[in-house]
């Protein structure tokens, strides 16, 4: 039955498609969320009246995700053809699409980290100095922990936004279900293929949702 | 002992400064329980700021139990707040943590073993009488809890001064004085010093020995409780002062009574310490052909002794008023006389 109305469609090619979209969002969603939250800290924690305060190191983090978070990501993963040819040797497949996923998305949730740590309550960052904490201390039991529900579901909208990126890069070649839709669905005509591979694309973005909804629900005591 | 020698602290560059702290010399004995009071804006929450070094002075010396806190850093300082914690209006309890883990906190943070950190918070949620809800998260407990969190969790290093940042402002006067019942029994139990702010004399009259007024970064006026409450100079301290011993009602009261008797005099009498258990109305009336009306009367009980105040209003002739309020100042009674 399957056959009939999709008749295009090579199941094992699709699995296959799924296994590199879910490779590259895992992985660059991985690299984001260390890459973000250390830029996030940064940027927090030189902000003024904090711990680290310096104008010059905030001014300067601050520029660099802006203008990294401003370009479009098409124009990104051209930009860094070179830097990619340098660091994976090739320009082609799931690892190549990795350093534009990464800078792409990186910087986009440093905003957000930023944005969580600027919720938290001044007054426990306060409490925790006069017990005494180092800054370690601060950022390891206070900063994370207190905003760690926000933290999730920066990471939720990040990955999403992640496979969404893994579909374009797919257009330049990477692989995985925006490979599949584009070459073998689209540009030859074959509907019942984009069909799937975007019901596939949904699928992944839906799981990843409720699996983010979740652990923010289950974290969050307040 | 805790020492404050010529201490100024400002804010922002110079042409545009505020001075929040502005000369102050204050010294606080060990043991005792020491309140700063003042309206918001005087400078308070920086002042006490400058004993943990979360502020630091723009100059003047502030030194803790032998440790000179405007001068040292790092690690130093890290180690010197272990012993001088602190409790605030807001709790500050980290939402993320239990009630036993946010009391362990400064245990960690102290790199104190597992097993002695268990045994400090059971002990020390016993003390606070939180029994039972060690493993509540704070966002469940009502704010009188949530203070007694804030206590434990200030204990948990065994401080030698404890610092309480507006520590009843946020909570119902029934929690309010609970909260400050704790407190009291902490002071006599474990001699640790407190220190607190507040803007309401309530506090200062419940639990303080001694209290220092601040107004516009200044401390005005310091001294013993009962004292100031017998004889505040500073206009301001009499203010604070009537907060607790005249209800608002008291001035209307005597207008009033005033439109019906405008012959009679009108006095406030304030009792201090054993004058409040004598019989010196019963005297009074009884020495001096004057017919006297108590307008208002209220006794306020402060750490040493009972201080009360009462308005009278004296009918007679004007020689005998006079003798009789002479009588007064002569049996050691303050008297303010109000003026026509």
């Amino acid at each position: 039955m399957i056959e009939t109305y999709f008749p295009n469609v090579d199941w094992a090619k699709m699995w296959e498609a799924t296994v590199e979209t879910l490779y590259m969002t895992s992985v660059s969603t991985i690299f984001t969320f260390i890459i973000g939250l250390a830029l996030g800290i940064l940027l927090f924690l030189t902000g003024p009246g904090h711990i680290w305060a310096n104008k010059l190191i905030n001014l300067l983090t601050g520029s660099i995700v802006n203008i990294f978070r401003s370009i479009p990501f098409i124009i990104l993963i051209i930009l860094l053809i070179p830097f990619t040819k340098f660091l994976i040797g090739t320009i082609r497949g799931p690892e190549a699409a990795m350093p534009a996923l990464i800078i792409g998305a990186a910087p986009f949730y440093a905003r957000m980290v930023l944005i969580a740590l600027q919720e938290i309550d001044k007054g426990v960052l306060e409490a925790a100095r006069s017990m005494g904490a180092k800054t370690s201390t601060i950022i390891f039991k206070v900063l994370l922990p207190e905003s760690m529900p926000a933290l999730i579901s920066g990471i939720t909208v990040t990955a999403i936004a992640l496979v969404g990126y893994t579909a374009m890069a797919g257009i330049i070649g990477a692989g995985g279900l925006g490979t599949l839709a584009f070459l073998d669905g689209f540009q030859r005509s074959r509907e019942d293929v984009t069909l799937v591979s975007t019901i596939l694309i949904l699928i992944v973005v839906f799981i990843l949702q409720f699996a983010g909804d979740f652990a923010v629900k289950k974290l969050d005591k307040r | 002992m805790i020492q404050l020698a010529n201490v100024n602290k400002r804010f922002g560059t110079s042409s545009t400064a505020i001075t929040a702290v502005d000369g102050v010399n204050l010294t606080i004995e060990e043991g005792k329980i020491y309140g700063i009071i003042g309206y918001s804006g005087a400078g308070k929450s920086t002042l006490i700021r400058l004993l943990n070094g979360l502020e630091q002075p723009t100059d003047g010396s502030v030194e803790v139990n032998g440790r000179k806190i405007s001068s040292i850093g790092g690690k130093e300082l890290r180690q010197a707040r272990q012993k001088i914690s602190m409790i605030f209006q807001h709790f500050n309890l980290l939402w993320s943590r239990t009630v036993k883990e946010n009391i362990t906190f400064p245990l960690e943070i102290a790199g104190v073993k597992k097993a002695e950190r268990e045994r400090k918070a059971a002990e020390l949620i016993e003390l606070v009488g939180l029994a039972g809800r060690e493993n509540a998260y704070p966002s469940q407990l009502s704010g009188g809890q949530k203070q007694r969190v804030g206590i434990a969790r200030a204990l948990a290093n065994d401080p030698e001064v404890l610092l309480c940042d507006e520590a009843t402002s946020a909570l119902d006067p029934e929690t309010t004085d609970a909260i400050l019942d704790l407190l009291t029994s902490i002071n006599e139990r474990l001699g640790l010093t407190i220190v607190l702010i507040t803007h309401e004399m309530h506090v200062i009259r419940k639990i303080c020995h001694e209290v220092a007024v601040m107004e516009a970064g200044r401390v005005v006026e310091t001294g013993d409780v009962l004292q100031l409450f017998q004889s505040p100079k500073e206009q301001i301290t009499k203010r604070f002062v009537s907060q607790v011993t005249e209800p608002e009602d008291a001035k209307k009261v005597m207008s009033l009574m005033r439109q019906d008797y405008p012959d009679g005099t009108l006095v406030k009498l304030a009792f201090v310490g054993e004058r409040t258990e004598q019989p010196v109305l019963a005297s009074l009336i009884r020495e001096y052909p004057v017919d006297v009306s108590i307008l208002q009367g209220n006794i306020s009980q402060t750490r040493g002794g009972a201080y009360g105040t009462m308005i009278l209003q004296i009918t007679g002739e004007p020689e005998a008023t006079a003798n009789a309020i002479q009588y007064l100042h002569e049996q050691g009674v303050q008297t303010e006389v109000f003026e026509k």
